[in-house]
């Protein structure tokens, strides 16, 4: 029988969904939460809401210019790209594609994981790679597989606030190491392993974002990683090196991995992503690690989810094997450095003296410090209601309450414009701080 | 019964409020009601002219919802709606006005002092803070006076933590307030009913390693405990009670309300404020307090509703 006898299609695949409600809220009466507070796993009860999150919600507001995002733009992506390799994946591998697939991830998409990871000159093999959902994934698999309740890690100070929640849920005591224009303070890194030894808590690992940080915007310099690895290898220091923006790079040249700097030495383990690359709704990362890792890795991962996407997996390959990605890349640096430079210049007239910024040369971020007497989480509110433009308040990057005095800012989801005119307004609500602790008695 | 019930909007207590509806949505629809549910945005009164819902259920908090402005509406479009009316919510939401009515009403409230911003700016409010630490003492309840949930309330214990304190209230409301601090216990009472206003019992909220009942603690359940029926002498409980009807009946509330105070070691009672739409979320205090009067919350609901109407 052939498909036009069906010009409803499959009966068995009615094209009329069946009649539907919308479905209500909730069925549940108002419970008292004390039963289960009482059952709560100590990793749980410590995820707290908070003040801030209440405050994110509001740069939702349709008239609020938000500078929060952390957003990719994906509306450059070619719609009929996007139609040719899910006609692909449809016509060729549509069985296997709605299939489970391996826990490490699809053979083919590790072999040009390696390719991706050999363009930015970090040389691995396929049985090196593990596919993960998400570079997210990677980071939770990472923590997971070596931290206990209560044992110490390290990480830059301000951190990836995406990575906190991984942090406080399989409860590591986070010792953040300061940050300069150069990167992480690998001195600081020395001393920390020299004091954290001495109180007999020395770290299970160090967590790093090398390239283009997030939140702080700044590269660690190729005599620091240098540094770094010496350190690694002399005290046996596990590196989890987070690649997630290496690629999105407007000036200079790439600056060794971490993980092409150990040599094979196994002391780095390798995290990236197809969220910046590609588009971020793929859900595709991977991690690099020795075997032994991997396997341990592998067992964590069959918990969280068995295996990731083979949908998505699959559309990725389809795509890598048609199109030259670092094309799509290139667009797409090319529209992030004139959004990077739009907010620059908006910084420069706009904020006052003693505020500081960096400088990307990649990534998403700008991160801005303001003068100490004024609260970056009491600025949001100010700066939503009264101004109508919203950023990430800095006490999200750091896990000890640090960062009051600093903010995060978006470029790469936001077109020019709309920079403009939202650091105008941010320096609107600035203005009227410190106006205000001027007029408190407070010097300036 | 056709209801509306508002909820979520543009304050900074959003999510919260949507947490309140969905809750008063679930008690609606198993007490027979149809709902219709109503994210309050910019269409909100095409939508109700739209819909001609029997009344509307207020889980809106903070501005926009709890300060009048939606009950204005709501009496221009003829729909009666839960909880005080237009000016009992400005009196309510606004704390300096009503701490002076509790205070007429012969109701004790720690002693406080009330500046706007333009006072700092352009009178030099800043150089009178030593004279207001020493009339008040330390430490100091720096709010703003216009703001629910407690997003910009700090307490000063040292003199040099009182313009830090003022710069955060400031950041959430151009008018802050100044107030004694009282230590104590921490009580609520939610006030039902119009004619004859009449009380839940007595909730204590007891927050876990914090100085006060701040906004984290009030929505994050472990946080705080709660204790409900708070474990008061009678005499105590009874006057609290008596206590929260006067305000409820000074602000002109009808309804529901709900008072919070402070139960001093010399067990004396404080009250501090007023909420005219109170949480209605897990872990908010009036299920809680529902429960301890053995009525639950779908009956509770059902009596706000009851008491819907329009006018002042």
């Amino acid at each position: 029988m052939i498909a036009t006898d069906h010009p409803e299609g499959d009966p068995t695949h009615q094209r009329t969904p069946p009649p539907r409600s919308r479905p209500p809220e909730t069925t549940l009466r108002p419970i008292d939460s004390a039963r289960y507070d009482a059952r709560f796993a100590s990793r749980a009860a410590g995820i707290v809401s908070s003040v801030m999150r209440d405050l994110m919600s509001l740069s939702e507001r349709p008239q609020i210019i938000s500078l929060a995002g952390g957003f990719p733009n994906t509306e450059s992506f070619e719609r009929e790209v996007f139609e040719e390799i899910v006609a692909a994946v449809s016509r060729d591998h549509l069985a296997a594609a709605l299939q489970y697939g391996p826990t490490e991830g699809l053979a083919e998409l590790r072999e040009l994981i390696v390719e991706i990871m050999a363009h930015e000159g970090a040389r691995a093999g396929v049985d090196d790679i593990m596919v993960t959902s998400g570079g997210q994934q990677a980071i939770d698999l990472s923590i997971r597989t070596f931290v206990d309740p209560g044992d110490t890690i390290l990480a830059e100070g301000p951190t990836y606030p995406g990575a906190v929640p991984c942090f406080t849920t399989y409860e590591a005591r986070v010792e953040h190491v300061p940050m300069d224009g150069d990167g992480l303070r690998v001195d600081l890194v020395e001393e920390a392993l020299d004091r954290l030894g001495a109180e007999g808590r020395p770290p299970k690992l160090l967590y790093t974002i090398p390239n283009f940080h997030n939140p702080a915007g700044v590269t660690m310099s190729l005599e620091r990683r240098e540094r770094l690895i010496e350190i690694a290898h002399e005290r046996e220091l596990l590196i989890v090196e987070d690649n997630p923006y290496g690629q999105i790079r407007f000036e200079g040249d790439p600056l060794p991995s971490l993980w092409e700097l150990d040599g094979g030495a196994g002391w780095v383990l390798y995290l990236s992503t197809f969220s910046k690359i590609l588009a971020p709704g793929t859900r595709v990362g991977w991690v690099a690690a020795p075997a032994a890792v991997l396997r341990k890795m592998n067992l964590g991962k069959q918990a969280a989810d068995l295996c990731s996407s083979t949908i998505s997996q699959r559309l990725v390959i389809e795509y890598l094997r048609r199109y030259d990605w670092r094309d799509y890349v290139t667009r797409l640096n090319d529209i992030y450095r004139s959004r990077r430079d739009a907010m620059l210049r908006a910084l420069e007239e706009e904020m006052p003296p003693e505020a500081t910024w960096t400088r990307p040369t990649g990534g998403l971020f700008v991160w801005a410090t303001l003068p100490s007497y004024i609260d970056t989480t009491d600025l949001l509110a100010l700066a939503s209601e009264r101004h109508e433009v919203a950023f990430v308040p800095g006490r999200g990057a750091f896990l000890d309450g640090r960062g009051g005095d600093s903010m995060r800012l978006n470029f790469s989801g936001v077109p020019e414009a709309v920079i403009r005119e939202g650091v105008r307004r941010l320096g609107l609500a600035v203005t009227e701080m410190t106006e205000l602790h001027r007029a408190l008695g407070g010097e300036v | 019964m056709r209801v509306a019930v508002l909820k979520g909007g543009r304050s900074l207590e959003r999510e919260v409020s949507l947490r309140s509806g969905a809750n008063a949505e679930a008690a609606l629809r198993r007490l027979g009601h149809e709902v219709l549910e109503v994210d309050v945005d910019q269409h909100l009164v095409r939508t109700l002219r739209a819909e001609r819902p029997d009344a509307a259920f207020i889980a809106l908090h903070g501005k926009g919802g709890e300060d009048g402005t939606v009950q204005e509406l709501l009496e221009i479009l003829e729909i009666p709606y839960t909880g005080p009316g237009v000016l009992a919510c400005e009196r309510a939401w606004d704390k300096v006005v009503a701490k002076a009515h509790f205070a007429a009403a012969g109701v004790a409230t720690p002693p406080a002092y009330a500046f706007s911003q333009d006072a700092f700016r352009e009178l030099g409010a800043g150089e009178a803070i030593p004279e207001i630490r020493d009339r008040l003492g330390l430490p100091l309840v720096v709010k703003p006076a216009k703001q629910g949930s407690a997003l910009g309330v700090s307490v000063a214990r040292e003199p040099g933590q009182v313009p830090a304190a003022l710069m955060s209230a400031l950041s959430y409301d151009d008018r802050v307030l100044l107030e004694r601090f009282v230590p104590g216990r921490e009580l609520a009472i939610s006030v039902l009913g119009t004619s004859e206003p009449w009380a839940l019992p007595v909730v204590e909220a007891i927050p876990l390693d914090r100085d006060f009942y701040d906004f984290e603690a009030r929505y994050t359940p472990g946080l705080t405990d709660f204790v409900a029926p708070a474990r008061l002498p009678d005499e105590i409980a009874e006057e609290a009670a008596r206590l929260a009807i006067t305000c409820f009946a000074a602000l002109g509330c009808r309804g529901l309300s709900r008072v919070d105070m402070i139960l001093d070691p010399d067990d004396r009672l404080w009250v501090l404020e007023i909420n005219a739409i109170p949480g209605m979320t897990d872990t908010s205090l009036l299920p809680k307090a529902a429960d301890a009067a053995g009525l639950g919350f779908d009956e509770v609901v059902e009596r706000i509703l009851a008491e819907a109407a329009l006018g002042a």
